[in-house]
């Protein structure tokens, strides 16, 4: 799927409308097919802009095309359709605790899937070749049947991949997928990703942490800084000082291990209160 | 000082509750009080079990089960679709900004109605249902059925509303439909919750069955009423024996429950 961004500002919905936007008049065109690596310092709007593309939040300036299509000028269902062709992989896995492993992938069939047969599949899991495959793919086969409490974060981390992979998406946006993961691990990750999606020609948007991932596996890598696009070229002409340029001040995400993961602000939840 | 303060504000607000519903708890030790009271307590022991009494109460005890878990279900029934509606979590529109104009009425409508089942009390239900059915379980049961729904579909929003929503927020996100997204993200979150509110509500259902059948909705409630009009305190505590027995029996099968889908 091909997407564009013109002049586009993005802010946080949980974020005070007065705020600066988190990405500010991004104007980026993703090709069919195409493999983009997206880096940047903690803040700099990477998350933001995978939301801004995944329809996850409305731009508030500038238009988004998916597929020449503006998914906000469409009606709700088909806006429902088109983020049916997409798969966004939110940093930390969306597993519910208790269900099985097969089931969390699986669901990332559920666009294409009526609700009889998805129904169907809870008892029955239909598609469980499928799901092995995608999991093998990440080194978690062996988990197929284990329920997501069970797994330790790295191994979440990948269920979550896989779902991404079981998902016949023709764009996949994924939000830092290596921050649980060791480094062959890491490495595994990312060329299953990319493989995957150069298999069904499917366009990949990965933000990273790691530096030098992102110039190894990826072609073109966007530097965000500041909400702004600070460089978006084939990543043979990254050099060192535009890297230094992106992480002034916070040298030590570029040279350091990898940092923390972001914590993901979750609007606070209304105590509960059951009348008994 | 803040402390001091806010002891005597509570106070100064609880002291006219306290007028107000003429708690004086003196009155317990006032031997006028004491004697009769203490005469109907003694007549307790023993609790009556002649064969034929209890036969009797058994068949009640059956009847008052069958009146709270029939109950029960169409109040699931009902609650059901009223919580899926007005769950906040399962709403697309919702997802980014303001929900839309159609479903955040319906979300309304729905807790509207929520609201009226709930607010009449099940004793209300029972005396209207018994003019209309007559004496006897069914109106013990629509009753139930009535207040229940209320109550189950407002507590099920809430307890879906209260927890982790970001596996569900993640499969709307990617286009799964909103029952697709609450079987495979809501209901896996939350069912152990659900589980033991609902068997804690059919406990309820099986106390309320016994104060509905004073107003002639049948059960083991009925059979107490005529032995309280006779002070029959023995027959009384035999059926209070029971209470306890099938209340200690909910609490059980809610412990096994949350267990087996913990």
């Amino acid at each position: 799927m091909k997407a564009t961004l013109n002049t586009v500002d993005a802010r946080h919905p949980a974020a005070r409308q007065d705020a600066a936007p988190a990405i500010r008049t991004i104007s980026l065109t993703f090709e069919q097919g195409e493999q983009v690596a997206v880096i940047g310092a903690s803040g700099s709007g990477k998350t933001t802009l995978l939301h801004a593309i995944a329809c996850a939040l409305k731009p508030s300036a500038g238009t988004l095309t998916l597929a020449n299509q503006n998914p906000w000028a469409v009606s709700g269902r088909a806006l429902q359709a088109i983020r049916g062709q997409l798969f966004l992989a939110p940093q930390t896995p969306p597993l519910p605790p208790r269900q099985r492993v097969v089931t969390s992938v699986l669901a990332g069939r559920l666009p294409h899937q009526s609700l009889w047969a998805s129904l169907r599949s809870l008892f029955y899991p239909s598609g469980i070749t499928e799901a092995e495959t995608a999991l093998a793919h990440f080194d978690v086969a062996d988990k197929l049947f284990e329920r997501v409490d069970r797994l330790s974060g790295g191994e979440r981390q990948r269920v979550g991949l896989a779902r991404a992979l079981a998902s016949d998406a023709s764009l996949y946006l994924v939000d830092e997928p290596l921050s649980a993961l060791d480094p062959t691990r890491a490495q595994l990750a990312i060329s299953s990703l990319t493989t995957a999606a150069k298999e069904r020609g499917a366009t990949l948007v990965c933000t990273l942490h790691q530096v030098d991932t992102a110039l190894a596996s990826f072609p073109r890598v966007i530097g965000l800084r500041d909400g702004l696009v600070a460089f978006d070229v084939p990543s043979a002409e990254v050099t060192r000082d535009m890297l230094h340029a992106l992480y002034a001040n916070k040298l030590n995400e570029l040279n350091g291990p990898a940092p923390a993961p972001e914590t993901i602000e979750q609007p606070s939840q209304p105590a509960v209160m059951h009348c008994r | 000082m803040g402390r001091l303060f806010w002891s005597l504000a509570a106070l100064v607000v609880a002291w006219p509750m306290l007028v107000a519903t003429e708690f004086k708890p003196w009155v317990f030790f006032e031997p006028s009080s004491m004697k009769p009271t203490l005469k109907f307590l003694s007549d307790f022991v023993p609790p009556k079990v002649e064969p034929s009494f209890l036969a009797l109460v058994a068949k009640e005890t059956w009847r008052t089960v069958a009146i709270a878990t029939a109950g029960i279900a169409i109040a699931f029934v009902i609650a059901v679709p009223l919580a899926l509606v007005s769950v906040r979590v399962l709403s697309i529109s919702a997802l980014t900004g303001r929900m839309n104009a159609l479903p955040a009425s319906v979300r309304y409508a729905a807790r509207a109605l929520a609201i009226l089942l709930r607010s009449v009390p099940e004793l209300i239900w029972a005396l209207v249902f018994v003019r209309v059915v007559g004496l006897g379980p069914t109106a013990g049961v629509l009753a139930i059925a009535l207040t229940y729904g209320g109550m189950l579909g407002k507590v099920y929003a809430e307890i879906l509303e209260s927890g982790e929503t970001h596996a569900t927020a993640s499969l709307l996100r990617n286009g799964s439909g909103r029952l697709q997204a609450f079987f495979y993200g809501l209901l896996p979150q939350n069912a152990a919750e659900l589980t033991s509110y609902t068997v804690y509500r059919w406990e309820c259902a099986i106390r309320s069955s016994a104060v509905l059948g004073f107003v002639g909705a049948g059960g083991l409630g009925q059979q107490m009423d005529t032995s309280m009009k006779m002070f029959n305190g023995s027959e009384v505590a035999t059926m209070l024996l029971v209470f306890i027995a099938l209340v200690w029996l909910a609490d059980y099968a809610s412990a096994w429950l949350r267990r087996t889908l913990a």
